[in-house]
Order: structure tokens, then C-alpha cells, then sequence
């Protein structure tokens, strides 16, 4: 759509605050208010509180549950085991992954802070007071912390309710600790390349294990009416209608009696798509005491017990041209999945979408092989603020480029030019099979390259390499990371057999305010504001008088929810094909009061024209009440529509990164003097909000690699869980950030959005220990293990003899 | 457990009501006072989403006792407007685009409240230092900053104003 050049139509078009409008947020008047509704914030009559029991150990037998100490406590209504639950069928459940976890430990616990009973009381003091009260005596059980070891011949079998089973959800499991084994990429062929190839380079990266941290914890409140058989269930999920139906399915309760219900939710960033025994038991409680029930977590069983990220140890090779010309890429991953197979990937893929780990680059071979196995402890392997295991992916081939680079001595961004995949080659079909919609990748390397001005860059670095007496180590990091989001074409991706399509459905009230509908949910991404916007742009309604909900399964059409960078790429898409059937149908009721033919009608902003008549038109105001009261012959009445979209593709938004460090040689200490993101995410619908989504995901990413980590103990002891331990930044670490852009539409995509929240943290991540790296290049240093916390870095100085 | 009566004056509105000595405050607000603004973000009080402004001080009200605030002038996110005008700390974070989930908002908005009486003209770096009590995941905080410096000059604009008017 071409943007008006007259200033009366400029002034209309900018009236609707449609796409490209930095339009303030719809939403934000309910916060800066303190009017959120949050789930912790409901409160139904009669409403009871549950607490969890939890293991202190890693592994062990469950001996005896004494319940009785804790019944005797006032306010105290209910303790619930895995053998109460039992009858019902409901102390295991199916996981998103195909493997099943237990909603309360089984006669086993399996890692440490494992639910193993429930305490139900009329308020959350009395709740906890019960939990304590309740008696657990354990059996030790030797535990596997290490996922390497977890394979030995002899070691612990940690999950005996598979016993026998060597077939799992992926495939033949080789090991009573084996999960699964993928693979994606030409093995033969590439190994092939690899026998040949003048120039190999191999390192090891292991990408530790973190955690999403949301600043809302995870809870629900459950609430069962007998008389009615309906089961409304309040929750803080990212996948609500995916909830209704695996509730369902759990308790046969058919789907259209449960109602699921995502409130505002305080954060996600992966932490919330999973189904989490809390939940299961909150329900359960509810159903079997006949009151609400509120479940709400503390950041100790946040941290300790729902998703986690990562722990992927990747080993990386590539081979190349004396030159640096990429010829072949082999990976092999071990990848700690902890004692349930929790993952939140479309099933099909359980190493989600790891295989984009080409990257930005040509690559004629490539193989990679992903091992799961399990150990004790929690389950999950989520994708923190990114597509299915993409930040894994850029993770290894961006180090591997920088590895390669230092073993020729070639510069890094000179390097990455020369194996980009060029602006001609796309649509392009990389080795391991993805269909990279478009990218033009040399002018945003160049646009930061030139903003930074790299060359005096690496002079000033050159320099203080030259004097002993600096005080300061100087990085430069660099990335050119491609992702893959926007889930799924159902062809290749479902959850539990459900297409990963999403929809919307839009209402255009007979006065010309309207209201959509959509099957994701706003965890802070602004949907009410922006997806109104696509609807002002493709319809010409002012964005102000539409209103958007989600979240609520009995009113909103079935989607899978926001995670993986889909909302924009997938309900974006359903949005806009919605408004076109509207519009499809507000140029018939046009057509109809103009008297004229569809053809002589042209679309203009807000309005149809006669053509060739300016003083002949119907505004969409003017359709939409003749289409309740007059529309034309043979066309139903109102003006509705509802768009389920399959996308064809994914979609590849891509991004530059340069970041600039002074690292403290007597402490260790990381300066960031400089980071400059340069994002492409095709069509931007709100510049306003997509700066802040990348601000918030750069912040996330310089956590992760700065100072974000899950360490274990020998038996199993998460060695932090608090936030007083795990390292979220506040805004005096935080670097100052700086942003710009290119703009590559998607050629698949209604609108050529593709979707931006998670490359920042995608992007960012590797560019911190390029930096960080960088500046131990020059002492040979390939590789240091995240987080980059100045304890470490400091043990790097020591090792490479340059602290002072 | 016995329960002790407290008198408190929360948003200008006296309450007074018999509590479990144990009872946090944050749990008193938001169950006993249906002010749900304050938000529980991690018991520990390092993320400051359960912020609230007590007798001219911010507090993290989810590691203080209700009972503490005997005879005390509370202050939450619901008070900061007066009616249906905008406290100039809203108006800064709407404006500038300080918040995403909205979870933190009601703490950093109480947090920016009383810092601004503290610094009235506060430098990007003394904003930082001064609401960094309080966490977010969301904005990556530089909106933030820019949402406290909104609210400063505001808040110095009408000051002047008032003076030029007395003059």
C-alpha cells in the first residue's frame, strides 16, 4: 500500500493510527493505575488457597506421607497425594513433549523441589502452615546431575515408570537415561566435506542452563461448578486454549464445560506455556471440594521447578577455504532435559527449531545431532524469549564464525560478509532444509559497521594491545543472526496433533467501532494496541474504537498462543485476512448505496469512491450501518469475518548486533561502553513498541550472558534460586541501548511482518561473549563459558597472565 | 493466632481492622484493603513490585509486617491520581512507553514518587541509582529512565507555575 502524499488524506490516514503509527498503549491506563487484573488479583466467594510439599532431595524413595499433623491445623481442609489422585488417573500427565511427568511425586522424587503433596486451607497462611506440618520420609537415592554421566552403562536409573519402554515419543531410546535422538542435514554428505576441507576448527560451548524469571510468578485459580459441570480455570498461561483442551482430555470434562481464562499476565518469556502440576492440583482440588481453589507460586518454586531454558553442551565444527569460505557445518549436541521431557516444541521437533543453526550464512553441507537424556533435575527446556531452541542455534554458529575467523585471522565482520547468503539467493533453502523467506544482510552490516565506525575501532583496540600498562582489556563483538519464528505451517508443526495455525475474528458494530478476537495472549507485547492498528490500516476504522480481546477460550476463536515470535507472523496475518474478508464485503454494501458496479469503486483510506467522482463515496462508517439495515440483495446481513491462518512458511527476521567492552584488568569487571542493534523484522506495525521489545530483549540477553546461571551441587541442590542469587539486572548494570533498523518485508506474509520481541534476546546473547572473547583474541583465547560475571572473567585474566 | 487491631491510614482512607500479627503488608492491602495494585514478585524484597510509600519513605511491603504500620500514612498506586487527573509519574510512564507487562508498574510508579521529592532534577545516572530497587523484565528500564525524567520536568513545570501564580 502506497503511503498519501495530499495532506488531506495524510491527515485521515493518520486520524485511523494504523500501521507505522507509534500509537501509545491501549492498555496502559488499567496499570499506571494499579488496575491490572492479574491471576493473584482474582478472588471468588469462598475461594480456598493451596501450598505444595516439596522435595529437599534430588532423588529418593518416598517411604510414607503422614498427612495427619497437618489436618489437625486450623483453617487447614484438605492434603492431596499422587495416591489420592490416583483414582482418577491424575497423578501423571502427558507432557507437550510426548513423555509424561508426575503431577505429584509417584512412590519417587526425581529432582529437587518436586511436588509430592498438596495442602488445601482456607487462606494462604493456614496453607503453608499445613505444608509444614505434613510429614515425608525419604529413601536417598544416588543422583545424576551430570547429563554425561546420566549414559553411563551403570549409571542410576532414574525413571523407572519407563521400564522396558525403548521406544520413545522421537525414536528408538538407546539408555534407561536416553531420551531421544534427532537429527537434521545430510550426515554423509557432510562428512564428506569435512574428510576434505583444508581448513577444520572444533570447540566445545556449553550454553548453561537458565530460567525465564517472569516478573509475575505462575498460578492459577480454579473454580468447578457441580451444578452447572463447568470448570472455569483463571491462569497465567501463553497457550490458554491449548490448556482447555489438554484439561479436557485429563478430566473428561467435555471441552465446551471448561473455560480458560488468561487474565493480564505479568511477563511470560516461555515460562508459561507448560502445564505445571500446580495447576493439575488446583483443578483437582476444585472439582473435589466443590470451592475455587488459587494456586500461586513463589519466586523459590519459580526458579526451582518450572521451566528452564538451555543446558544444551554443543560441540560446533566447521570447515572452510584457507580464504574463509564456510564449506561444511557438523554439530553434536547433549542436551540435559532434566527428569521429565517437558519441552514446549511443535512435536515433531524435539530439539525444536535448532537446525536454523546455519545461520545467516551459505552453507552447502551441514549435519546436526541432538541427544536428550535425563537427569535430576526439574523438567522444562523452554524457549526463553525465543523460537524453539533458535537462541541455542545462533548461539553455536555465531561463536563457530568467530572461532574460524580468529584460526585464518580474518576479521569477523569481513568474514560474515563473505559467507552471507546474498539479497539474490532468497528465497533460499539452507542445508538443513528451511526455506529462508528474505534478508539483505550486506546493508545492514555495513549501515552498523559504518555507525560504529569499526575501523577506528579496531585501531584504538590495536593500540592498547600494544601498551602493557592499559588497564583495560578492549572487545568488540559482532553478530548477524537469522531466526526462524512464527509457528507453524501445520504441515510441519502441531502441539498434541493441533495445527500451530492461529486466527482472529473481527465484529464491525453497526455504529463503526469493532471488536477482534484473537487465539493469542498479551504477556506485555501490546496486541491491544497493535493488532488494532492492523485493522485500522485494512479497514480504515480508527484504531481507537476497536477493541481487542484475548485470552478468554469461551469468547476468543481457537489459537495456540503467543510464544516463538508468532503473534505478529501468524495472528497478524489471520488479522489482516479477516479485515480483507470485511472488506470484500463492505465494497459489495458499497457498491449497493453508490449504485454502481464493484469495479468502478476505488479503496481510499477510509472510504469507497466512485471512480472518476471524488463527491460519490461511503466511508466504512456509512457501510457499516447500511450493512445492519440495508445491505443488498442476496448478502446476509452484518459485517463479520473469522480467518483461521496456516502460514505457508515461517518467517526469518534478522539482525546485526556490535557491541564495544572494557573489561577491568585488576577485576574483572565488564564496562558495556557501547551496543548498537540493528533489527530487521520486515513491516513494522508500531516503531514505539517494537523499540521497546527490542530494549527489553537486549536486557534479558545481557543477563543471560552476563550473569544468569542455574548451578547444581553433586546431590542435586539448585545452588540458587532466589532473587538474591540469580541475576536479573536492574538499571544501573543495564547498558544503554541503541537502536536501527532495515526494513526486508516478508513476500509470504498478508502485511510482510515477521515478527521481533525475541531477536533481541536471540541476537544479543552471542554478541556479549563475542565482545568478552574478543578481547582475549589477541592471547588465543577461543571460548569462555557464560555467564561472563566478573568473578569469572577475572579467572580468565588470571589464566591468560594479564590481571593486574 | 490472636489477632491485633490496627489503625492505618492507607490513600488517605483511615482502616481499621484486626489482624494476624504475622499478616505482611502486602497481604493486607491487597486481600484486607482490596488494593491490588502492589504486586508480590518475590518474597525477598529484591524485585520492589510490591512497593507502596509509607509515612514519606518507600517500602517493599511484602517484607514488612501490616502491624508495623500502626498509626502510619500509607500510600499505593491507586492514590497517586487525584481523581481523573494523572499523577505526573502515570502520565511519564504512559507517555514514554515505561512499562509492557504492566507487573512492576505500580511499584516503580510509587518508587518515582517519593524519588522525585528526594531529587527533584535528577541526572539519567541518579535515576538509575534511585529506582534501582525496583526490577523490570520487560523494558530493558531506558523508558523507564525516560518516564522518571518526564515526570521531573513536569512536576519542576507546575512548581514553577504555582510560584509565578504566588508572585
Amino acid at each position: 500500500m502506497n503511503a498519501p502524499t495530499d495532506p488531506k488524506l495524510l491527515e485521515r490516514s493518520a486520524a485511523l493510527q494504523g500501521m507505522g503509527d507509534s500509537r501509545l498503549r491501549k492498555e496502559d491506563a488499567r496499570f499506571i493505575q494499579g488496575k491490572g487484573n492479574y491471576v493473584d488479583d482474582i478472588k471468588l466467594p469462598g475461594m480456598l488457597h493451596m501450598d505444595i510439599v516439596r522435595s529437599p532431595l534430588a532423588h529418593a524413595r518416598i517411604k510414607r506421607i503422614d498427612k495427619s499433623e497437618a489436618l489437625k491445623l486450623p483453617g487447614v481442609i484438605a492434603v492431596l497425594t499422587a495416591e489420592d489422585l490416583k483414582p482418577l488417573k491424575l497423578h501423571w500427565m502427558p507432557t507437550l513433549a510426548g513423555d509424561v511427568a508426575a503431577v505429584l511425586a509417584d512412590e519417587k522424587v526425581h529432582f529437587q523441589m518436586q511436588e509430592v503433596a498438596v495442602v488445601i486451607a482456607e487462606d494462604r497462611y493456614a496453607a503453608a502452615d499445613g505444608v509444614e506440618a505434613v510429614q515425608v520420609e525419604y529413601e536417598e537415592l544416588p543422583p545424576v546431575i551430570d547429563p554425561f554421566a546420566a549414559l553411563a552403562p551403570d549409571a542410576p536409573v532414574l525413571r523407572e515408570d519407563l521400564a522396558g519402554k525403548t521406544e520413545g515419543a522421537h525414536g528408538k531410546r538407546e539408555h534407561h537415561n536416553h531420551i531421544f535422538t534427532w537429527e537434521a542435514g545430510d550426515k554423509a554428505a557432510t562428512d564428506a566435506v569435512f574428510d576434505k576441507a583444508p581448513v577444520t576448527v572444533a570447540e566445545h560451548i556449553f550454553y548453561p542452563r537458565v530460567h525465564p524469571c517472569p516478573l509475575e510468578t505462575c498460578g492459577c485459580v480454579a473454580s468447578f461448578d457441580a451444578v452447572r459441570g463447568e470448570l472455569t480455570t483463571y491462569i497465567t498461561s501463553q497457550a490458554p486454549h491449548v490448556v482447555r483442551t489438554v484439561v479436557s482430555l485429563l478430566s473428561g470434562i467435555p471441552e465446551s464445560k471448561v473455560r480458560i481464562i488468561s487474565p493480564d499476565i505479568g511477563g511470560g518469556f516461555g515460562n508459561k506455556v507448560g502445564i505445571y502440576p500446580g495447576y493439575v492440583c488446583a483443578i483437582v482440588a476444585s472439582i473435589v471440594l466443590g470451592k475455587p481453589v488459587k494456586w500461586v507460586e513463589d519466586r523459590v518454586e519459580n526458579i526451582s521447578t518450572t521451566a528452564f531454558a538451555r543446558d544444551y553442551h554443543m560441540d560446533g565444527e566447521l570447515a572452510a577455504t584457507p580464504d574463509g569460505r564456510i564449506l561444511g557445518l557438523r554439530v553434536n549436541v547433549l542436551a540435559d532435559h532434566g527428569a521429565f521431557d517437558a519441552c514446549a516444541d511443535p512435536t515433531k521437533y524435539p530439539a525444536g527449531m535448532f537446525h536454523i543453526c546455519s545461520g545467516s550464512y551459505d552453507i552447502a553441507a551441514a549435519y546436526c545431532n541432538v541427544k536428550g537424556v535425563y537427569t535430576n533435575k526439574a523438567p522444562g527446556g523452554v524457549a526463553y524469549r525465543c523460537s524453539f531452541r533458535v537462541t541455542e542455534a545462533v548461539y553455536l554458529i555465531e561463536r563457530m564464525v568467530d572461532v574460524l575467523a580468529q584460526k585464518l585471522n580474518i576479521d569477523k565482520a569481513e568474514i560474515r560478509a563473505k559467507n552471507f547468503i546474498r539479497r539474490e539467493q532468497f528465497p533460499y533453502r539452507s542445508a538443513f532444509g528451511f526455506e529462508y523467506d528474505s534478508g539483505d544482510y550486506h546493508t545492514g552490516l555495513k549501515k552498523v559497521l559504518d555507525a560504529c565506525d569499526y575501523p577506528t575501532l579496531r585501531q584504538e583496540q590495536a593500540a592498547k594491545r600494544a601498551d602493557p600498562s592499559c588497564p583495560t582489556l578492549m572487545g568488540i563483538g559482532l553478530v548477524s543472526f537469522t531466526e526462524v519464528v512464527g509457528a507453524g505451517p501445520s504441515k510441519m508443526c502441531d502441539i498434541l496433533g493441533v495445527g500451530m495455525f492461529d486466527s482472529c475474528e473481527i465484529r464491525i458494530h453497526p455504529t463503526g467501532s469493532a471488536i477482534a478476537r484473537m487465539g493469542t495472549i498479551t504477556q506485555g507485547q501490546g496486541h491491544q494496541t497493535t493488532y488494532a492498528q492492523i485493522i485500522a490500516t485494512e479497514l480504515g476504522i480508527p484504531s481507537e474504537v476497536i477493541q481487542v480481546e484475548e485470552g478468554d477460550t469461551s469468547t476468543a476463536p481457537y489459537g495456540l498462543g503467543t510464544y516463538g515470535s508468532r503473534s505478529t507472523p501468524v495472528a497478524g496475518a489471520a488479522i489482516a485476512l479477516a479485515a480483507r474478508k470485511i472488506h470484500a464485503k463492505a465494497r459489495k454494501v458499497a457498491a449497493h448505496l453508490l449504485e454502481v458496479g464493484e469495479g468502478d469503486l476505488d479503496w481510499e483510506i477510509d472510504r469507497f469512491k466512485v471512480k472518476g467522482d471524488e463527491s460519490r463515496f461511503k466511508t466504512m462508517k456509512d457501510i457499516s450501518w447500511a450493512a445492519y439495515h440495508q445491505p443488498p440483495d442476496g448478502l446476509e446481513p452484518g459485517l463479520e469475518a473469522v480467518h483461521y491462518y496456516d502460514p505457508p512458511n515461517f518467517t526469518f527476521p534478522f539482525g546485526i548486533y556490535l557491541c564495544v567492552v572494557d573489561i577491568d584488568r585488576a577485576t574483572g569487571e565488564t564496562k558495556i561502553r557501547r551496543f548498537y542493534a540493528l533489527d530487521d523484522c520486515g513491516t513494522r506495525i508500531n516503531p514505539m513498541i517494537i523499540e521497546g521489545q527490542i530494549h527489553g530483549g537486549l536486557t534479558e540477553g545481557f543477563a543471560v550472558a552476563m550473569g544468569q546461571q542455574m548451578p547444581f551441587d553433586a546431590q542435586g541442590n539448585l545452588l540458587g534460586n532466589t532473587l538474591m542469587d540469580y541475576f536479573l539486572p536492574t538499571a544501573v548494570e543495564t547498558p544503554h541501548w541503541e537502536t536501527d533498523h532495515t526494513v526486508t518485508p516478508s513476500p509470504h506474509h498478508p502485511i510482510g511482518a515477521k515478527g521481533v520481541a525475541e531477536s533481541p534476546h536471540v541476537g544479543s546473547i552471542p554478541t556479549f561473549t563475542s565482545a568478552i572473547v574478543d578481547a582475549f583474541a589477541h592471547l588465543g583465547v577461543t571460548q569462555m563459558t557464560m555467564p561472563h560475571n566478573s568473578f569469572r572473567v577475572w579467572q580468565q585474566l588470571k589464566q591468560s597472565g594479564v590481571a593486574l | 493466632m490472636p489477632k491485633k487491631l490496627l489503625t492505618t491510614k492507607v490513600n488517605g482512607r483511615t482502616i481499621e481492622k484486626a489482624v494476624e500479627p504475622r499478616t505482611l503488608l502486602i497481604h493486607f492491602l491487597r486481600e484486607d484493603c482490596q488494593l491490588t495494585g502492589a504486586h508480590i514478585g518475590c518474597d525477598t524484597s529484591h524485585c520492589g513490585a510490591c512497593t507502596v510509600d509509607i509515612d514519606g519513605r518507600s517500602v517493599k511491603s511484602c517484607t514488612h509486617l501490616a502491624v508495623q504500620c500502626e498509626g502510619s500514612k500509607i500510600l499505593t498506586v491507586e492514590g497517586l491520581a487525584n481523581g481523573a487527573v494523572l499523577h505526573a509519574v502515570q502520565e511519564g510512564f504512559y507517555k514514554e512507553h515505561g512499562l509492557q507487562c504492566g507487573f512492576c508498574t505500580p511499584g516503580m510508579l510509587v518508587r518515582a514518587y517519593r524519588f522525585l521529592q528526594e531529587n527533584p532534577s535528577p541526572t539519567e545516572a541518579e535515576v538509575r541509582l534511585g529506582m534501582s530497587g525496583n526490577l523490570c523484565r520487560c523494558t530493558g528500564y531506558q523508558n523507564i529512565v525516560k518516564a522518571v525524567l518526564h515526570a521531573a520536568a513536569k512536576l519542576q513545570q507546575t512548581q514553577t507555575q504555582k510560584q509565578t501564580e504566588a508572585v
